[in-house]
């Protein structure tokens, strides 16, 4: 101690430097092991668990999105993930205006239906103008419009053993030999239930455009944009979702993001 | 309020907060326990909550005003454009581009730093600290020109001065505290489409979800530009001697005048 502080300050201030320095870098290599290690992500993950049930305490059921008026409507708004799934099938579906499409509803359900886009207009809609928020960190407003989830769901009938709502899509984000690449998510009931819960045909007074999801994606206004699939071609009532894909509840999530977006 | 507090009676101070060292200086118990370990939280949370918010910048690194992106139009974008990650990979966590990854930190030491953070709020008010150490008196304030002329020639307290805060160290602490820090987390917490249904009020405030984007980024910057002053004065100062204090809670008062000890 004493002998330190008889040291120049000058030669203090370039060992402090080193140690800072050296301190700097240990902490860097240090923190990607972390990242690569999984009961290290593990545990950064159960940060997860405590948004989600803060967030469901806070929230309660019914809680709504903002809405917006239409002049908040963004001119440019920009869509992510796949533009088109651009499949022989696809294409040929789109170029009939999805006329011969159909929504296939399975799984935990007591009457499994297989409706068409004019079938799903017949349901209770709801029009609403939200903010969409990308993962990414940008956001745009649009208004949109589509059957209430909780309709087509009391429509079908859920079997009490249901727990998540499965939505598989058309569109392929990454190729995979075992075919996880193709895009899908899961929601819970008290989302799938949420009055702003919609499956949209319509973005801005127009069919839903290809690049947006056309003809059929979700709109789960509470959570951030890779929860709303596009494309969809089923849903799937489960009690879990531990054997769908990689087995964290979607596309992305078998990638290492959150199933609650919330945040 | 015992009559031997030291801040009433410097010279006859009640012992557990002073005592005299072997070589005649005095050490004084400045830092309690709740602040040094809040401070080291700290220490660590901000470590990874930086790094890990560029990683979270560079998804998207451009920012707006209002509640949605003008993408042709931002208030400022990072990088090149091009393939190469707007902030670098020695600043960023991890170091590799991985949105994921940069959430998963972020999101779990933000939850530690307003849970420390919190705790000390409730801890500073009830200790009375808050009154006592943190907040200055009007006396104080009219010595502000001195005390900006001090710290701009990096001269500090010294001696019996040493044994408070002075007050440019009180008014950047209580700004942190008050206003750095709750900015931080609010911003945060508008960004949230989950807690955007039930506080928005908050996103009027501020002016939409990209504004609050956008504050929260100028916040950092604050955060930043605190710990540097305050990494340079805990240098300028005598880094062994502030680092101990944190460490341990002491603080060694150096003997007699500035112009002596220099």
């Amino acid at each position: 101690m004493r002998k330190d502080r008889r040291a120049p300050p000058l030669d203090r201030r370039r060992h402090l430097k080193q140690l800072l320095a050296a301190g700097g870098a240990l902490a860097v290599s240090g923190c990607d092991r972390l990242s690569e290690s999984p009961r290290f992500n593990a545990a950064l993950d159960s940060a997860e668990g405590w948004t989600y049930t803060v967030q469901r305490l806070l929230l309660g059921r019914d809680a709504l999105a903002q809405e917006y008026p239409a002049a908040d409507i963004s001119p440019h708004p920009r869509s992510n993930g796949s533009s088109t799934p651009g499949t022989d099938e696809y294409n040929r579906l789109a170029s009939n205006g999805f006329r011969d499409w159909r929504l296939a509803v399975s799984g935990l359900v007591e009457r499994p239906q297989s409706l068409s886009l004019e079938d799903l207009r017949q349901l209770p809609s709801r029009a609403q103008i939200t903010r969409h928020d990308c993962v990414e960190g940008w956001s745009y407003i649009a208004q949109w419009k589509g059957a209430r989830l909780a309709a087509l769901l009391a429509r079908a009938g859920l079997r009490p053993e249901a727990r998540y709502i499965a939505f598989f899509c058309a569109d392929t984000l990454e190729m995979t030999l075992d075919g996880t690449g193709r895009y899908y998510e899961t929601i819970d009931l008290r989302d799938a239930m949420h009055p702003q819960t919609i499956l949209a045909y319509e973005m801005n007074d127009r069919p839903l455009p290809i690049p947006y999801g056309a003809p059929l994606r979700l709109r789960l206004e509470r959570q951030l944009g890779y929860k709303m699939a596009k494309y969809i071609v089923r849903i799937e009532a489960v009690a879990s979702f531990a054997r769908i894909g990689r087995g964290k509840g979607g596309f992305w999530e078998d990638r290492g993001y959150q199933w609650y977006a919330g945040i | 309020m015992d009559a031997h507090a030291p801040s009433a009676e410097p010279r006859t101070p009640s012992p557990a907060r002073e005592r005299v060292l072997d070589d005649g200086r005095t050490a004084v118990y400045r830092h309690p326990l709740p602040v040094r370990v809040w401070h080291w939280i700290n220490v660590l949370c901000l470590i990874v909550l930086i790094p890990s918010g560029l990683q979270i910048l560079n998804a998207h690194p451009a920012l707006y005003w209002g509640n949605a992106s003008t993408f042709a139009q931002p208030w400022i974008a990072f990088g090149s454009g091009g393939d190469e990650p707007a902030f670098p990979s020695w600043i960023t966590l991890p170091s590799w581009q991985d949105l994921a990854d940069g959430r998963s930190w972020h999101f779990f030491f933000a939850w530690i730093f307003v849970a420390s953070g919190l705790a000390y709020v409730i801890y500073a008010l009830a200790s009375g600290r808050l009154t006592g150490v943190l907040w200055p008196s009007r006396r104080e304030l009219r010595g502000i020109g001195r005390s900006i002329l001090d710290h701009v020639r990096l001269r500090f307290p010294e001696g019996e001065e040493a044994r408070r805060y002075n007050l440019l160290q009180k008014l950047s602490y209580v700004a942190v505290l008050f206003l750095v820090l709750p900015l931080m987390v609010a911003t945060g917490l508008t960004m949230s489409p989950g807690m955007d249904a039930r506080l928005h009020f908050l996103t009027e405030l501020f002016g939409g979800r990209q504004s609050a984007r956008t504050i929260h980024f100028l916040t950092a910057c604050a955060l930043v530009l605190f710990i540097v002053v305050h990494l340079v004065a805990m240098v300028a100062a005598g880094p062994l001697k502030e680092l101990r204090s944190i460490v341990t809670g002491w603080f060694v008062l150096s003997r007699g005048s500035p112009e002596e000890t220099r």
